[in-house]
């Protein structure tokens, strides 16, 4: 009996420590997010967000290059997911869906020497905000293309039958029915792949490099929200390190927004 | 029927095509990496992998990888010594003992950390967790084990042990999520042949389930390690970017280097015509074989316990 007791004891107290490690795991989170808000909030004004004494110029990089990125990355990762779920119950498949799984564990830093060496210096011949696109898009679809997957899978095999019966074609009824009946999904994996490349930094470094001034043209170097933020970090000058924290509570506004938002929202769904 | 070039075959074909753009673009990363860097590689041979030196002044020039690999395995070693720990007893609490209603909310606390990015880490850790590492964690151990080689030296915050610790915050969430699934997948009627004979809540989950998950939780940890190999800028900014032989970690207390922070520290700096632009490329191809190393350990690991692929729950 009393090693009985004993062995609760030591029951609990391991659990207790399990806990433990939930606190200790979620000190980090709230500390960025306090540290952020109270060194950041004090920056924001409108001629910090807008102008090129603050950091416009960031912002409206960050922005483009999202944009690009979505015009290569979506369709590439779209398709891709296409095939694997509606075409992917073969030996082909089944190895292009293993090397999207290594592509999204991939060194980021890797993918930007690379887009480096091929967009910068072949291609294009100046750091521009094409080849930092190119670089985060690389990034974007192996995630889209397993979000597309995952969302495809779920929709029933029904909807399909039901709309080749009718006499559609095969692809007619992906693009015609299925895409759209995965539509939520899909937006929401999109919104999802956005977050998490908005604040990669390391492949920007070698292909946009950053830059003071607002955008000038697309072959030639950039700015972009995690690129200053870096370069802030770093100065010596604390009034320049003030505006990296300025820079960081936006980068870090817009990924939380996108990251809750859209769990949100499909949380919404789920219960109706 | 069977025309040749119906909708439903160009479509098919163009998605076979286009399926294949991840296969794509590692094959052209490890094809320019490594004619990239085969000048180097030729012209130091082993030493490449093997040296220390690091000098890029021309007609001097010397380049040896080997103290930027010691400091990514160190670093991602002591994410992993205290991430995994904590990362367990995470997965432990979710899956054993949150009452339903705070699993939701404290999981998904977790999960944010892992869409926090990369440079804001680097930030907070360059201004915030370093203060604490020195004053909490190195000064005592400094005054009471500083005749240890492995805590010799100046406690200063930029240093390899902030470095590893920062990498274990930001493995935390993957870890733990695939570990939460694998405990998941552990069958109840183990829980319950388990409690039937006896044994306390923490004996059931100690010689059991961990036991039963065990090879989904090693590929978890080796998914992590690929994570805290592949991860730069928090590290660049933390770990004190120091170079040539003096980067090679042999006290937790020094700056060294990672072979990711040294290619976001002087990639720009080097121009393309020197000997240094290809040895930059040297430690890209290896940082890139590490990586690729490690997730396909990790890929084989998960998949054969869950049927989640690497890295699915982000």
């Amino acid at each position: 009996m009393n090693n009985y007791s004993f062995r609760k004891l030591k029951s609990r107290f391991f659990l207790l420590l399990s806990l433990i490690c939930v606190i200790i795991a979620v000190i980090p989170l709230l500390s960025i997010l306090i540290e952020v808000v109270a060194r950041g909030a004090s920056q924001i004004n409108f001629q910090f967000l807008f102008s090129e004494n603050g950091i416009g110029p960031a912002i409206q990089g960050t922005l483009i290059l999202i944009g690009i990125t979505v015009l290569i990355g979506m369709p590439l990762g779209i398709m891709s997911g296409v095939y694997l779920a509606e075409y992917g119950n073969n030996r082909y498949a089944s190895w292009m869906r293993t090397f999207n799984d290594l592509l999204t564990e991939f060194p980021s830093i890797v993918i930007g020497i690379t887009v480096s060496v091929i967009v910068v210096i072949n291609i294009i011949g100046s750091y521009s905000a094409i080849a930092g696109a190119v670089a985060l898009s690389f990034m974007l679809i192996p995630i889209v293309a397993r979000t597309t997957e995952e969302s495809l899978k779920l929709v029933p095999s029904s909807v399909r039958e039901a709309s080749m019966a009718l006499g559609v074609h095969r692809w007619k009824t992906i693009v015609r029915v299925v895409l759209p009946t995965a539509r939520s999904g899909l937006i929401t994996g999109a919104l999802l792949a956005v977050a998490r490349i908005a604040g990669e930094t390391a492949p920007l470094i070698m292909t946009i490099v950053g830059s003071r001034y607002f955008f000038q043209s697309f072959s030639y170097r950039m700015d972009a929200l995690p690129i200053r933020i870096w370069r802030d970090a770093i100065q010596p000058s604390a009034s320049v390190q003030a505006e990296g924290w300025g820079a960081a509570l936006v980068l870090i506004l817009i990924v939380l927004s996108l990251n809750i938002g859209v769990r949100l929202a499909s949380r919404g769904r789920l219960r109706r | 029927m069977h025309r040749r070039f119906s909708g439903d075959n160009i479509f098919k074909t163009a998605a076979m095509i286009l399926a294949a753009s991840a296969a794509f673009i590692l094959l052209i990363t490890g094809y320019t990496l490594f004619t990239g860097a085969l000048p180097v590689f030729q012209r130091f041979g082993s030493y490449f992998f093997t040296g220390t030196q690091w000098n890029p002044v021309a007609g001097r020039e010397i380049f040896g990888v080997l103290p930027y690999l010691l400091g990514t395995l160190v670093t991602s070693g002591i994410a992993l010594l205290i991430g995994v720990p904590i990362s367990l007893g995470i997965a432990i609490f979710l899956v054993e003992m949150a009452p339903k209603t705070l699993k939701v909310p404290i999981s998904y606390l977790v999960e944010l950390l892992a869409a926090v990015p990369s440079v804001i880490y680097g930030l907070w850790g360059l201004f915030v967790l370093r203060f604490w590492v020195v004053d909490y964690i190195e000064k005592p151990l400094s005054a009471y084990l500083g005749w240890l080689p492995l805590f010799s030296g100046t406690p200063f915050g930029l240093d390899v042990l902030t470095a590893g610790i920062i990498l274990a915050i930001m493995i935390i969430p993957t870890v733990s999520s695939v570990s939460r699934e694998v405990i998941q997948a552990v069958p109840n009627s183990i829980r319950e042949a388990a409690y039937s004979i006896g044994a306390t809540k923490w004996e059931v989950i100690r010689r059991w389930v961990l036991s039963y998950g065990r090879s989904g939780l090693f590929g978890a940890v080796i998914l992590g390690l690929g994570r805290a190999v592949g991860e730069t800028m928090a590290v660049t900014m933390v770990i004190g970017n120091a170079i040539g032989p003096s980067a090679v970690p042999t006290s937790l207390f020094q700056p060294s280097q990672t072979m990711s922070s040294l290619i976001a520290n002087g990639f720009l700096e080097a121009t393309p015509a020197s000997l240094e632009f290809p040895a930059y490329m040297g430690v890209g191809f290896t940082l890139l074989l590490l990586g690729l190393v490690i997730n396909v350990i990790a890929h084989v690991m998960v998949t054969r316990v869950l049927k989640i692929k690497g890295g699915a729950v982000e």
